[in-house]
């Protein structure tokens, strides 16, 4: 008997640990076949330059560029609409048939295919508010796609605010509203900021919705307003890989491309990182 | 039931019920609370002591399933009418917690808390902080480090800070939730003395599951049993020659 619940533990761990590290391989294997094949590319002309000769030479800065106003743009708007309805949702609304409503929609958000995100911003911003194929159309629609994680998250990290904290603020004769702004938030800041990180992760990644409202095949410039079209990073690499003008020939520019991309998530989720710890030890003080 | 008190009546009550829900919680409490004095509530778990205490600065509010009728007036003020301030009315009376319940924020910070928020002047707020946190007992211990984490003191010097945090509002009325409950026995006899000093400028009433505590305490003492008012009187009379056998039984030690 005692030796068999010794032998299943010693199974259980081993089991996890197999999990565990095949995640790790996973990712080192990817992250080493992009790197491997796609360091080649990499110079400063490749991030700093046009696309050249029908994208078989040159850069991709507009593409970097373009990704890089996608994560701002959807960001400046998901991040305060986010924020705001989950604080509405937490703290304020009364459970009941219309919170009801409201979170199972924010569920069914999070659950629909993003590419039905891109026909829902082809008709609304691109055609019916008249945006056209821009950043702003491309933007909103992946405002709306984020729209779900970050609430989410932002409603997780309200909902461990300790309740001793609001119920010593309401003691003193504060209303709810300054209760939440100097107490509640600073605390949930962290947590809201890891809703953020994993959104940009998506934006950044995403094809099909910048797709349908925006990406341009080529463009050998910068985009001059919100109302432009623009070149992205992960449709950059679709093309590349799928209808270039010539496959094989452009390989490592893909895995330069994929590489960047990689690259530009990353140092954006260390930034946040470092707001979160920021701000995880500013509340100790 | 005591009504003349010698520094006169700060709290009155009067038939009030509460339910959360259908659970009927009070039952037609009326009493009334003297001025700068300590007024302590006893009874066993769930005899609506805590539930009583939150219904003076109307914490309960904050329950969704909670109603109450009745009346309660603070200082000839009824504070369940529809004109009443919520929050005007909780600067009025403060509350201090069962668990010390310290911002994660500055000892300055906390107690600068509530100034701040209530429009103090900036260069008014040190001498608040200074003068509440010695009020609190708690100048001496942390003078020198105003700006460390309030979350590094001790338990008992947290529940210090809690006080001196109230204090800084200037409220009338304390009101203390079972404040000792979760501190060593020093740490509540330096509470209990501080609350015996506090009770000089302000209405003091303490829940407590001690009797000792509020033996030593109170001037008064309130007994709660299943959400009924037992008895109310002078502490020693409660103690010593209790009218109601209920009351002489919890303080008997017979249930509890």
């Amino acid at each position: 008997m005692f030796s068999n619940a010794k032998l299943n533990e010693k199974i259980a761990f081993a089991l996890l640990k197999v999990a565990t590290g095949l995640v790790v391989a996973f990712v080192l294997v990817i992250l080493y076949y992009i790197i491997y094949n796609g360091y080649s590319a990499i110079n400063l002309e490749f991030i700093t330059d046009m696309p050249r000769n029908r994208m078989t030479e040159g850069g991709i800065y507009p593409a970097i560029m373009g990704t890089t106003y996608l994560i701002i743009g959807s960001m400046a708007v998901a991040l305060p609409l986010g924020i705001l309805s989950a604080i509405y949702l937490t703290e304020y609304a009364q459970p009941g048939r219309t919170t009801w409503a409201i979170e199972m929609a924010i569920n069914n958000l999070a659950g629909t295919p993003s590419v039905v995100f891109g026909l829902f911003g082809l008709a609304m911003f691109v055609k019916y508010l008249g945006f056209g194929p821009s950043i702003i159309s491309a933007s909103l629609t992946l405002a709306l796609l984020i729209l779900p994680v970050i609430i989410r998250a932002s409603q997780e990290a309200l909902l461990t605010v300790p309740k001793e904290y609001r119920e010593a603020s309401l003691a003193l004769g504060v209303t709810k509203w300054e209760t939440i702004r100097r107490v509640v938030l600073p605390a949930a800041i962290p947590g809201m900021v890891t809703g953020a990180i994993l959104s940009i992760g998506r934006v950044a990644g995403e094809t099909a919705p910048i797709l349908l409202t925006g990406a341009a095949y080529f463009l050998p410039r910068l985009p001059d307003s919100v109302y432009s079209q623009f070149m992205a990073l992960p449709y950059h690499l679709y093309v590349l890989a799928t209808s270039g003008t010539n496959i094989a020939q452009t390989r490592p520019i893909q895995y330069g491309t994929a590489l960047i991309l990689l690259t530009i998530v990353l140092c954006v989720n260390l930034v946040a990182v470092s707001v979160r710890s920021h701000y995880r030890s500013k509340m100790r003080r | 039931m005591p009504d003349n008190f010698a520094n006169g009546t700060e709290i009155e009550v009067t038939n009030l019920n509460l339910w959360y829900g259908e659970n009927h919680a009070l039952h037609d409490i009326s009493i009334n609370i003297p001025k700068n004095s300590v007024t302590a509530f006893i009874g066993p778990s769930g005899c609506g002591k805590s539930t009583f205490l939150r219904c003076l600065n109307r914490m309960n509010d904050l329950i969704t399933s909670c109603r109450t009728e009745g009346n309660v007036g603070i200082n000839g003020q009824a504070i369940y009418t529809k004109d009443v301030d919520v929050v005007d009315l909780r600067k009025r009376v403060g509350m201090v917690f069962q668990k010390p319940n310290p911002f994660p924020m500055s000892i300055y910070d906390n107690v600068a808390y509530g100034p701040r928020i209530h429009g103090a002047k900036k260069n008014a707020i040190d001498g608040i902080v200074e003068d509440a946190l010695k009020a609190g007992a708690l100048w001496g211990e942390v003078s020198d480090r105003l700006n460390s984490p309030a979350l590094d003191l001790s338990g008992g010097q947290q529940q210090r800070l809690c006080i001196a945090r109230t204090l800084a509002v200037k409220p009338e009325v304390i009101l203390f939730d079972e404040p000792c409950s979760a501190l060593d026995p020093i740490s509540t006899s330096k509470i209990e003395d501080l609350i015996l000093e506090l009770k000089k400028n302000y209405t003091i009433v303490i829940v407590t599951h001690n009797m000792q505590q509020a033996a030593r305490i109170s001037d008064y003492t309130a007994f709660f049993l299943l959400g009924d008012l037992i008895e109310f009187g002078k502490t020693e009379q409660i103690f010593e020659s209790p009218k109601e056998k209920a009351t002489e039984d919890y303080i008997t030690g017979r249930f509890g």
